[in-house]
């Protein structure tokens, strides 16, 4: 399979080392050329050497995208750090480029929920975080029922914490 | 602007703070959205509750600016992105019944197209026109562009070498899609007859589909049988 990651990120990053030890051709493009080092965390050869690719350009420019190899992409990756961008270069590798499997990383729920309506496939770590936030306050809240919480009459240790 | 109608622009800078006064200047009712603290700071001290912080591409800013009940959202920052993502939901999510979106780097306006997002203007389009409406060897200039409507109206330059120079025009055999409407010689425009004859120098107005645009001014221009 190949998989086209635009925004090398921790989060790009990551993502692009672990297809390609999966056995996956991998592409990234970042505007960042500092980036290239961030790709080669904890490997003991260079990206290329490893079979890996990394173009430098603007994710808006479809010179850039067309170099990253977008046209015969079986998957897509958004991940800058823009929202706005992400979903912008999401719609055009669907719209224009066709590429069968589109994934857009968008941190403001909001707009992840109203863009994943709209049919585009969205992952949005924010609303992760708060549902396993919520989860675990929910969590806490079930300890201390029956103690109707602080006020109540949760002893003292328990309460700092 | 006989009909005033409730107007959200987006990006405080100097576009859409000089359109914001003017429109406001107009009677219409406008709120700006800016999302630098300072700038909107700025701002805020002429057109007081007119503006307000936020960054417009987070939903509930341009809820909160009142944004179902807009006629017009007008998205004129630095960011085409931007840009781009604000006119998108405000005309498929709000059903904002125009919009205008501002072209920062010409070579997005493709995108600006792919995702509907129309009109948009860029700036350095429009300077672009100009320079070849001030530098005649450009050739072509469009005066009207419609290209929903497939139509559009076009200055031409005949140049010395142009095949159609010397040629009357009742026995011209321009591409179908395509008419002359008139002549500007000597600093005159007129309406040509079948018997008037075109002569290098002469710009000539024509309307015509755009499709047809490429064979029209092959048609007109130097005999390039040769170049590219």
């Amino acid at each position: 399979m190949f998989v086209v990651i635009v925004g090398a990120g921790r989060v790009g990053a990551s993502l692009a080392r672990s297809m390609l030890a999966e056995g996956h051709e991998v592409s990234c493009l970042d505007e960042d050329p500092e980036s290239h080092a961030r790709l080669e965390i904890g490997l003991d050869r260079s990206w290329e050497d490893m079979g890996g690719r990394f173009t430098v350009g603007t994710a808006l420019e479809i010179e850039a995208l067309t170099a990253a190899g977008v046209e015969r992409a079986d998957v897509f990756v958004a991940s800058t750090n823009g929202d706005n961008t992400n979903i912008i270069i999401a719609q055009l590798a669907k719209r224009r480029f066709d590429v069968p499997t589109v994934i857009t990383r968008v941190l403001d729920p909001y707009r992840a929920q109203w863009y994943a309506d709209q049919g585009m496939h969205t992952i949005c770590p924010t609303r992760v975080a708060i549902d396993m936030l919520e989860t675990e306050v929910r969590a806490a809240a079930s300890r201390t029922r029956g103690s109707a919480g602080r006020s109540g009459g949760v002893d003292h240790e328990d309460a700092d914490l | 602007m006989a009909e005033k109608i409730y107007i959200i622009i987006v990006g405080a800078g100097k576009v859409g703070w000089n359109l914001a006064r003017e429109l406001l200047e107009k009677g219409n009712e406008v709120t700006l959205i800016e999302n630098d603290r300072e700038r909107y700071l700025t701002v805020e001290q002429e057109l007081e509750h007119n503006i307000q912080y936020g960054d417009a591409s987070e939903l509930w800013v341009l809820e909160r600016a009142g944004i179902s009940r807009a006629g017009m959202v007008i998205a004129v920052t630095g960011d085409d992105e931007d840009n781009m993502l604000i006119c998108q939901v405000a005309k498929e999510k709000y059903r904002v019944e125009r919009i205008i979106a501002r072209v920062n780097n010409p070579r997005n306006r493709e995108h600006f197209d792919l995702l509907g997002i129309r009109p948009s203007v860029s700036a350095t389009d429009l300077i672009l026109r100009l320079i070849e409406h001030e530098v005649p060897e450009y050739g072509l200039v469009h005066l009207l562009d419609l290209p929903e409507q497939h139509l559009e109206i076009i200055e031409l330059l005949l140049p010395a070498d142009s095949r159609a120079a010397g040629q009357r025009v009742s026995d011209l055999q321009m591409p179908d899609g395509s008419l002359l409407i008139s002549v500007l010689r000597d600093n005159t425009g007129f309406v040509p007859d079948a018997d008037t004859v075109l002569k290098p120098g002469d710009e000539i107005l024509a309307v015509l589909d755009p499709r047809v645009e490429e064979d029209l001014t092959a048609y007109f221009g130097p005999d390039r049988t040769a170049s590219e």
